[in-house]
C-alpha cells in the first residue's frame, strides 16, 4: 500500500516496499521561545530557516505546529504554511487539535498534505475526516479514544480499525490513512516500546494500512536519549514501520535511519548510505 | 526488633533506590512499634521518607538519577503514605483543605500533575485526584461530589491549554464558580495564560503549586507543620528538575 503525500512539485511515497520518510518535528513552538514569540508576531524568520535546515539534514516532510500560547492559531498556520511553500518543496505535515488551524492550513496548501492528527475520538473524527475529504488529504490517526491511552495493543488496534473504517465512510480511501500505533516514553513504563511494536505488527497484519509514530518521546526521561531513539526507530522499521516524526538534526538518528534503509533492501547497491557517508561533515582531527 | 534510628534509616535508605515493599514493611513496622508518623514522614536526623526523597531529587539534579529511579522512589513513598495519611489524619492534622486535581481533557500527561499530589499532601492537603483526559462533566461531578476548596487543571500541550476556560465556563455554568478556587499549571502555562483564562492561581512547579494552593486558602505556612521547611526544600529540589524534564519533553513532543 503506498501514501502519497505531495506539495505542488515533488511527491514523497510512504509504504512498506519504499525507504523510510522522515518528518522532521522542529517548526513547533511549545517551549522554543524565539520560534514561539516570532511566530506570535506572524515573523516567519525562524520557521524558514528550521524548514530549510530540516531538509538540508534529510527530512522528506515537514510538520508544521503553530500552537503559539495566546497566539491566532489558524492565522499563523496559513501564514507558516505559505512562508515554507514558498522556499522549499517538500511536503508538509499540518499538526494541530484545533480543527480551525487545520482547515487554514489546507486551504492555502498547495498539494495533498498530511493532517497531523485524528484520534479515535467520535467527535474528532466527526470534524477532522470532513476536512482531510474535501481537501483530498491524507491523516495521521492515533491510535487513543475518549478511553484515553490503552496499554493493551488488541484495544489499540481496535481504535484504529475504527478510525480507517470511519474514514472510509467519509470516502477518504485506507491509503490515505497512517495508524500511529503510539509510543510512550521507556522512562515511565519499561514495557511501552513492547506495547507499541506488537500494535504496529497487528495494525500491519490486519489493517494493512502504513504507519508513523512520534520517534522522540520513547526516551523521554533517561541518559543518552539518542541512542535510544536510534536503536527505536531501527527496529520500528524492522517492524514495518513506514514513517516517524522525529529530529532530523539528530545525526545518529538519520544514520540510524539509512542503515535501515540499507538492511532492509530499500537503498540499491548501497547508493543511499555511500552518499551519505561522502556528504557527511569534515571530522574533527 | 529494630530500634526508632534503624527504622528511620531504613526508609530513608530504601526510598532512595526505590524500594516500594520494604518501604511499605518498616513504615509497618515503625507504626506497630508506636513511633510518631510525623517522624517517619518528614524524617528527624537527617533520616526518613523526606529527607529521601529530598536527596533523590539532588541526585537528579545533579544529573545522576533520571525520570524512572524518580518516578519508583516516588511510588516507595507513596505505598509508606497509604500506611501514614490515616494516623496522620487521625493526630489531628487535620487536612488543611481539599484539592481536587485532572489533567484535562485531550491531554495523556500526568507525571508533573503527579509530582504535584504528592506534595500536597505532604503539605497536608486531601488531594483527590481524577486522573488524565479528564472531561469537564467529570470535573464538574468531582467538585459536586468532594466539595474541594481548589481545583487544580493540568496541561502539557498548547493545544490542550483552551481546556481551562472551558473548565472554568462549566463550573460557571453550575454556578459554582464562586465556591473553589481554580489552580492552573503545566509545561507550557504561563502565569498570564492563567490570568487570560479566568484562572485564579497559576504555579510553574510542585512547590509553587503548594505555596500558591496555600497562599489561596489564607494559610500561613508555620500553621501545616514545624517541617513545613524541609518539605519545602525537597519540593523545591524536585521541581527544578520537573521543569527540566517538561522543557525536554515539550521540546520533543511532536504531537498532540
Amino acid at each position: 500500500m503506498q501514501t502519497i503525500i505531495s506539495s505542488r512539485t515533488r511527491s514523497v511515497i510512504v509504504g512498506p516496499d519504499e525507504p523510510f520518510i522522515i518528518i522532521g518535528e522542529r517548526i513547533n513552538p511549545t517551549n522554543r521561545k524565539v520560534l514561539a514569540a516570532q511566530m506570535r508576531e506572524m515573523d516567519m524568520t525562524r520557521t524558514v530557516q528550521d524548514a530549510l535546515a530540516q531538509v538540508e539534514a534529510g527530512a522528506h516532510v515537514l510538520d508544521v505546529n503553530a500552537g503559539v500560547p495566546d497566539g491566532d492559531e489558524p492565522a499563523i498556520m496559513a501564514v507558516a504554511v505559505r512562508a515554507i511553500q514558498a522556499v522549499s518543496d517538500v511536503p508538509l505535515c499540518l499538526d494541530s487539535s484545533v480543527v480551525d488551524a487545520l482547515r487554514a492550513g489546507l486551504e492555502v496548501y498547495q498539494g495533498k498534505a498530511l493532517v497531523n492528527s485524528v484520534t479515535g475520538e467520535n467527535e474528532r473524527l466527526e470534524k477532522v475526516l470532513p476536512l482531510v475529504r474535501k481537501y483530498d488529504a491524507t491523516v495521521i490517526g492515533i491510535a487513543n479514544d475518549e478511553t484515553g491511552v490503552s496499554m493493551e495493543p488488541e484495544v489499540r488496534l481496535a481504535v484504529a480499525r475504527k478510525i480507517v473504517e470511519r474514514a472510509a465512510d467519509h470516502g477518504i480511501p485506507r491509503e490515505n490513512v497512517l495508524i500511529d500505533p503510539l509510543c510512550m516514553t521507556v522512562g515511565a513504563d519499561h514495557k511501552a516500546a513492547v506495547v507499541f511494536f506488537e500494535t504496529l505488527r497487528l495494525v500491519r497484519r490486519d489493517l494493512g494500512v502504513n504507519t508513523v509514530c512520534g520517534a522522540s518521546n520513547v526516551s523521554f526521561g533517561l541518559p543518552e536519549r539518542p541512542g535510544i531513539n536510534a536503536a527505536f526507530l531501527a527496529m520500528a522499521m524492522h517492524g514495518g514501520l513506514t514513517a516517524a516524526i522525529t529530529n532530523p538534526l539528530e545525526p545518529i538518528l538519520m544514520t540510524s535511519m539509512r542503515a535501515g534503509n540499507l538492511l532492509l533492501g530499500h537503498d540499491e547497491y548501497a547508493m543511499g548510505w555511500i552518499r551519505a557517508y561522502r556528504q557527511r561533515p569534515a571530522q574533527p582531527a | 526488633m529494630p530500634n526508632r534510628e534503624e527504622i528511620l534509616k531504613g526508609l530513608y535508605d530504601h526510598t532512595i533506590p526505590g524500594h516500594a515493599p520494604q518501604v511499605k514493611d518498616l513504615t509497618q513496622t515503625g507504626i506497630d512499634m508506636g513511633l510518631d508518623p510525623k517522624d517517619m514522614l518528614y524524617g528527624a536526623q537527617g533520616m526518613g521518607l523526606i529527607p529521601a526523597l529530598r536527596e533523590v531529587g539532588a541526585r537528579f539534579e545533579r544529573g545522576e538519577y533520571f525520570v524512572p529511579e524518580m518516578l519508583i522512589a516516588a511510588r516507595a513513598m507513596q505505598g509508606a503514605m497509604s500506611l501514614l495519611r490515616p494516623l496522620l489524619a487521625k493526630q489531628g492534622t487535620k487536612p488543611v483543605g481539599t484539592i481536587v486535581m485532572l489533567t484535562v481533557k485531550g491531554d495523556m500527561h500526568d507525571i508533573g500533575k503527579n509530582l504535584c499530589d504528592m506534595m500536597l499532601e505532604g503539605a497536608g492537603f486531601r488531594v483527590i485526584d481524577l486522573g488524565v483526559n479528564t472531561s469537564p462533566e467529570k470535573m464538574l461531578a468531582a467538585v459536586q461530589e468532594h466539595n474541594p476548596q481548589i481545583v487544580g487543571f493540568s496541561a502539557f500541550l498548547t493545544t490542550t491549554m483552551p481546556m481551562f476556560k472551558v473548565n472554568i465556563a462549566t463550573l460557571e455554568k453550575a454556578g459554582l464558580r464562586d465556591t473553589v478556587k481554580v489552580m492552573v499549571g503545566g509545561a507550557p502555562v504561563t502565569e498570564e495564560y492563567a490570568k487570560k483564562a479566568g484562572a485564579d492561581g497559576y504555579a510553574p512547579d510542585a512547590s509553587a503549586t503548594v505555596r500558591k494552593a496555600k497562599a489561596l486558602l489564607g494559610i500561613k505556612d508555620e500553621e501545616i507543620s514545624e517541617n513545613s521547611q524541609a518539605l519545602a526544600d525537597a519540593v523545591a529540589i524536585l521541581d527544578a528538575t520537573m521543569q527540566k524534564i517538561g522543557e525536554a519533553e515539550a521540546a520533543v513532543n511532536s504531537q498532540s
